[in-house]
């Protein structure tokens, strides 16, 4: 009888996990092994060769003098994702604090929790055109500036350049520093901010002794999805980059799986981008993890 | 008494500017949409200042574009297929997760957000090379499988996170008291979590609707809104992707506004069962 019992236990452990795994399996470790695989392999001329070779990582590394080379766009790539998401901390970091902190009325409160949530359920497609309008060549601010007069012809310095994909990224990220920002500053015990006011800290102490180091861990979630997202971002580079000068470099990996159709160095160059990530989320979460222990710390 | 007021004047100056930063910081998250959804009642066909006067001929062009509709058609279609796969995988995945102790439980916890904490375009390319390899053709087909794997990243920890925040003793109880694994799951366990469930289907739908960087790679010929959207925005003008943007905008606000209110009259009855 009880074996029974534990063999129908068993039959339903392996019957609810089974379906997951042989999935997870089957459409996401496999692939990752098998672009990691392909990433040895070699573009011939008929086919794709399966013998094992370093070359896309040597023709990757091997550094060219230039600014088409692919380790400088790599660099290149990185620095936009830290300014982009350097903006999207300064950015989220007020409206955050002001919902949770500066609104005491509950209704005022969740409206404007609303209005910080929304952005995250917009269209990125939209988020994206969006700019290409305002910012365009016959765009709105172009046609405004003439209206205005401050211009006599449309100005092209607003859009195709690292100037105009860095707005839209922003734009487009903010969201997602704005959500984890928002709630570890909604975690944070209110009686400690009574606390440090009491003791005569003014707002502005209070705010960077005891507010920000709380908050952290929200900072680190949030600037880690704005950066690795910014990272691997191909769209906002080609809707709204310059031909070359903004090419990233998810848009070289998207050219090895269209025109270029080399998709072994383009594999290559995307296990390049997994492994930065991977090494940045394992550090990130360390960090996350130090700084939540001291929350507990200091809780006790 | 003086260094009070003073104190207070100087808070009070704090917060001004603090209210005008947070108005400029919600003008430019708002400001590129509202735009795009202004001008969808624009007369003229090129989107410049000042607009030329209201019309909804624009709505008109759109729902007559054959291409842009079986694209909509087609992503309804996904969105629909990939949303019912994440659920009845992701849920039972999710309680077996809570419910019992394996080897790779950690891993598994990891590897199922990896699309979501990976930029799209690695799992995208990652699917593509395997079903190439899997002989499965770009295409409706590709586009299901890959969103249901991103979408399982959705469903699965929302609903994990879930059941981990119920009292463990109800479910004892009802095992206690004679009830079977499968009563004690449809009358104790599910209605607790089917806000949950309910959330995670929600946002699991709008996700894929919008989803571009997997599709972008698994689909071939086939077209789905986003991918039919950003190939009209390369086209030149097309003022009639002003008018889909728009009502996209409408159903994703009433999306948020609907998963909102049922989050939070479940988080009212959580704490009312504690």
């Amino acid at each position: 009888m009880i074996t029974r019992q534990l063999k129908i236990n068993d039959f339903l452990k392996y019957g609810i996990l089974a379906p997951v795994v042989i999935w997870l399996m089957l459409f996401l470790v496999i692939p990752y092994f098998n672009l990691l695989m392909y990433s040895f392999w070699k573009n011939g001329p008929f086919a794709i060769e399966h013998t094992p070779t370093f070359e896309n990582y040597i023709r990757f590394f091997s550094l060219k003098k230039g600014s088409g080379a692919p380790l400088w766009v790599l660099f290149d790539t990185f620095r936009i994702a830290l300014i982009v998401t350097v903006c999207a901390v300064i950015i989220s970091y007020p409206l955050a604090y002001f919902i949770n902190f500066g609104i005491k009325n509950a209704k005022y409160k969740k409206m404007f929790y609303m209005l910080a949530v929304i952005p995250l359920w917009i269209s990125y497609v939209m988020k994206a055109y969006s700019w290409t309008i305002i910012l365009g060549t016959h765009g709105l601010l172009n046609s405004f500036l003439i209206w205005l007069h401050i211009t006599e012809k449309p100005m092209e310095v607003f859009l195709y350049n690292d100037f105009s994909v860095i707005i839209a990224m922003v734009n487009i990220y903010v969201p997602f520093v704005l959500m984890p920002l928002y709630t570890s500053l909604e975690q944070i015990p209110r009686n400690l901010i009574e606390a440090s006011e009491d003791l005569g800290c003014n707002p502005a102490r209070t705010f960077f002794k005891v507010v920000f180091p709380l908050s952290l861990p929200g900072v680190i979630t949030g600037a880690t999805y704005a950066f690795t997202l910014s990272m691997g971002d191909f769209l906002a580079p080609q809707l709204l980059g310059g031909a070359t000068s903004s090419t990233k470099i998810a848009n070289i990996v998207q050219m090895q799986f269209g025109t270029s159709n080399n998709w072994p160095y383009g594999a290559a160059i995307g296990v390049v981008i997994l492994v930065l990530i991977l090494v940045l989320l394992a550090l990130t979460g360390k960090v996350e993890k130090h700084f939540s222990k001291l929350d507990a710390e200091e809780g006790k | 008494m003086q260094r009070k007021v003073n104190e207070m004047k100087k808070n009070n100056t704090g917060s001004v500017i603090l209210i005008c930063v947070v108005i400029l910081i919600l003008l430019f998250l708002y400001f590129p949409v509202a735009i795009v959804t202004l001008y969808s009642f624009n007369k003229d066909s090129i989107n410049s200042f000042p607009m030329g006067g209201l019309t909804f001929h624009w709505y008109a062009v759109m729902i007559h574009n054959k291409p842009l509709i079986t694209s909509l058609v087609n992503s309804v279609e996904v969105a629909a297929v990939g949303t019912c796969i994440a659920i009845f995988i992701g849920v039972p995945g999710a309680l077996g997760m809570h419910k019992y102790n394996f080897p790779g439980k950690k891993a598994l916890e990891k590897i199922v957000i990896m699309p979501m904490m990976l930029p799209g375009i690695i799992t995208g390319i990652a699917i593509l090379t395997f079903l190439e390899m899997a002989g499965i053709m770009q295409g409706r087909l590709a586009v299901i499988l890959g969103h249901s794997t991103f979408l399982i990243g959705t469903v699965l920890p929302q609903v994990y996170t879930r059941l981990r925040q119920l009292d463990r003793n109800i479910e004892e109880a009802s095992l206690d008291l004679g009830a079977s694994e499968l009563q004690t799951f449809c009358y104790i366990i599910l209605p607790n979590i089917k806000t949950a469930v309910f959330g995670a289907a929600l946002l699991s739908f709008s996700l894929s609707m919008d989803e571009i960087p997997v599709t972008y790679f698994l689909n071939g010929v086939f077209t789905t809104l986003p991918i039919r959207i950003l190939a009209m925005t390369r086209n030149g003008f097309t003022p009639e992707i002003n008018a889909i943007c728009s009502i996209i905008l409408l159903l994703s606000v009433f999306a948020v506004v609907f998963s909102n209110s049922i989050s939070k009259k479940d988080e009212g009855y959580a704490k009312s069962t504690h």
